[in-house]
């Protein structure tokens, strides 16, 4: 195996009585799209800012293609931030703001102005080169914040939320530019965002984190088909979760039994006992409606929303089950009224049972 | 029946509305009226001296009481007067060095004190506005006993340091108060570019932070210009300043020389202090 691009061994942050990150360990491959993902305050950027040397260590490591880099001052590491804010310079213009890092490295002359002249081009920006960043629009200071940091050809870049202050036009657009520009040049991305949407579509890999702890690392997919923990699954997208104990167990397939003794067939990889108290996550577009099935309710809502329509149905024990339906023909949406009843079915692989 | 009692309430309940909100409009006229006249007569009691200092400055009888034609003459007098021209050059060398001084000082301490932690800070913070809150006078006489201490003769050198003593602090406040709106983040995004601490100053800190300087700078030279009380206790045989010298002219009697000279003064500060208020909105802008 390679030595990863980035580690985190048991990092601790403390500000104050505050902590901020909670023992996190991470490893992060060469050339990955790596995303940080979780909530307002959950210590994304503390996370960030001490692979960036901008906060120090309360405990732990960090290695950087396996050297220890923890006490390394800011300057002295081989990566790149792009902030949330952009942070330009506003006293010098988008060429010098580019060139900054590479003077600092002592480049010759001529090799800067070649760089900079293509790192602008990269990201489009190539005809606003003597304007001041006061002078630019959101989108285009995120573009030569990206500009600044590429140019130096980090191995690790960090993007805090770079698409955050931009119109969800522009950052869906900006999202898939951003993914293809990570292909093109091979860097390292670490990419801090809360929105779930952006994670999935842009990462190789996401650490979904809460309260300064890592829950869960994983492809998007495993993610979103296998979440570990109630936070994380309803953290990524739309869910359901039950509550019962283990009736039976068959291998993977577990049998849960809800509190109203009605069985609903799950699946699970982690052991479990009978008797134990588990929770079974389900996405609503996994689950079929039928006129009976393993789980029956009432139709309490029906929600049309073009490509679907959402259901949500409620059970004898006043759970509600959100449901989504493709609308398939153009009469979909009419097959169920208001309060008729209906039975809820699913493949047991897609319902995912976690310990409580 | 039922439904007449309350829509008859309701509309006497709007009458009286009506009647408050015409009573209130009327009051709030009334209180226009009088603030605007209220403010107007400030402005006179502020402005009235000084309009007729200046058109005084101008006139050709040497009393202050009678117009009796236009004139230079005032301003001919005044820059042949060689005490007035001494003092001037005194009043320069006074501002321009410890303007220089205090702003490169001053500066340091708003950059020691916004950016780095220790454990003195509070003191070295309530320290700074001291020579602010402290009376003039206060000021001028322990100076004066410190130069005496220290047997330092009085002259030029003296008042230079007590000015610088005094500039420092505001110097620093207006630098401190620019900085504390620049915030850390271009210093942060300096050393994430590789700039180590010296480089990050030089490239970015300091030249951001230019306006506030310049500003303080200029505020520094206005107060030192027309500082009196201190230097009055600071300064010894040839080394009056224009302040002091006009103080002591008034003594015999109020010519118009005086009027010509405070008006080029009231023109200077009224360039002077302008100018430091935009470089330092201009500052908050960028
Ligand atoms: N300089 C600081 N001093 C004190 N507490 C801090 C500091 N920086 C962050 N914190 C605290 O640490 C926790 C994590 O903050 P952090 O900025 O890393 O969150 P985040 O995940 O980036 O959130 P957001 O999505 O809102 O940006 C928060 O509780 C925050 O209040
Ligand atoms: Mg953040």
């Amino acid at each position: 195996m390679t030595v990863p691009a980035v580690e985190l061994v048991n990092v601790i942050k403390h500000f104050g009585d505050v902590v901020a990150v909670n023992d996190v360990n991470l490893k992060i491959e060469d050339g990955e799209f790596f995303s940080l993902l979780g909530p307002s305050g959950c210590g994304k950027t503390t996370t960030l800012r001490m692979i960036a040397g901008l906060e120090t260590l309360t405990s732990g490591e960090i290695l950087l293609r396996g050297k220890a880099i923890g006490q390394t001052p800011a300057f002295k590491r081989p990566v790149n931030t792009v902030f949330q804010n952009y942070a330009l310079f506003p006293h010098l213009t988008v060429e010098r703001n580019v060139a900054f890092g590479l003077e600092m490295h002592k480049i010759p002359k001529e090799e800067i102005k070649k760089r900079v002249a293509e790192a602008l081009d990269m990201v489009l920006m190539g005809d606003l080169s003597r304007r001041r960043p006061n002078q630019l629009s959101g989108g285009q200071q995120q573009r030569i914040a990206l500009a600044r940091a590429l140019v130096n050809r980090p191995e690790v870049l960090l993007l805090d939320e770079p698409l955050g202050a931009l119109d969800l036009k522009l950052r869906k657009a900006m999202q898939l530019e951003l993914k293809q520009l990570q292909e093109q040049v091979g860097i390292t991305f670490i990419y801090v965002t809360h929105d779930q949407e952006e994670a999935l579509t842009m990462s190789d890999r996401i650490a979904v984190m809460d309260e300064g702890k890592i829950l869960q690392i994983g492809a998007p997919q495993e993610i979103y088909e296998h979440p570990n923990t109630r936070f994380v699954a309803d953290f990524i997208g739309e869910t359901n979760f039950l509550e019962g104990t283990v009736s039976d167990i068959n291998g993977e397939a577990i049998d849960v039994s809800l509190d109203d003794h009605t069985i609903v067939k799950a699946h699970s990889d982690l052991s479990v006992q009978k008797g134990q108290k588990v929770g079974v996550v389900i996405r609503p577009e996994k689950i079929n409606l039928a006129s009976s099935g393993m789980v029956e309710g009432k139709v309490l809502e029906i929600i049309y929303i073009g490509t679907d329509t959402r259901y949500v149905v409620q059970l004898k024990d006043n759970t509600s089950i959100t449901v989504r339906e493709q609308n398939l023909n153009s009469t979909q949406a009419n097959k169920y009224k208001r309060g008729d009843k209906v039975g809820l079915n699913w493949d047991p692989a897609n319902a995912q049972v976690l310990k409580k | 029946m039922t439904d007449q009692i309350p829509s008859k309430t309701h509309q006497t309940q709007l009458r009286l509305d009506y009647l408050a909100k015409g009573y209130a409009s009327f009051i709030n006229r009334l209180k226009q009226l009088f603030f605007n006249g209220y403010a107007g007569l400030v402005y006179l009691f502020l402005y009235a001296p000084i309009i007729l200092l200046v058109v005084y400055s101008f006139n050709e009888s040497r009393f202050p009481t009678y117009w009796t034609g236009f004139t230079l003459q005032w301003y001919r007098v005044l820059f042949d007067d060689h005490l007035v021209g001494a003092a001037l050059k005194n009043t320069l060398i006074v501002a321009t060095s410890s303007t220089i001084i205090s702003t490169i000082i001053g500066t340091m301490i708003a950059i020691g004190v916004e950016r780095y932690r220790f454990r003195t800070k509070p003191v070295v913070d309530g320290l700074l506005i001291m020579p602010i809150i402290i009376p003039d006078i206060a000021m001028a006489i322990m100076l004066l006993v410190f130069f005496k201490l220290i047997k330092m003769n009085l002259g030029l050198y003296t008042i230079i340091i007590a000015h610088v003593a005094f500039n420092i602090s505001f110097v620093a406040i207006i630098v401190r108060a620019r900085m504390a709106t620049l915030g850390t983040a271009m210093e942060e995004a300096a050393s994430d570019l590789y700039a180590n601490e010296w480089q990050t100053f030089w490239r970015v800190t300091f030249p951001l932070l230019i306006p506030g300087i310049l500003g303080g700078a200029l505020f520094a030279f206005t107060l030192s210009l027309d500082d009196f009380v201190i230097t009055n206790f600071t300064s010894g045989p040839g080394s009056t300043t224009l302040p002091v010298r006009i103080v002591g002219m008034t003594r015999r009697n109020i010519t118009p020389e005086i009027n010509a000279l405070s008006t080029l003064m009231l023109i200077s500060a009224m360039t002077l202090v302008p100018l430091s208020l935009w470089l330092q909105r201009r500052a908050k802008m960028s």
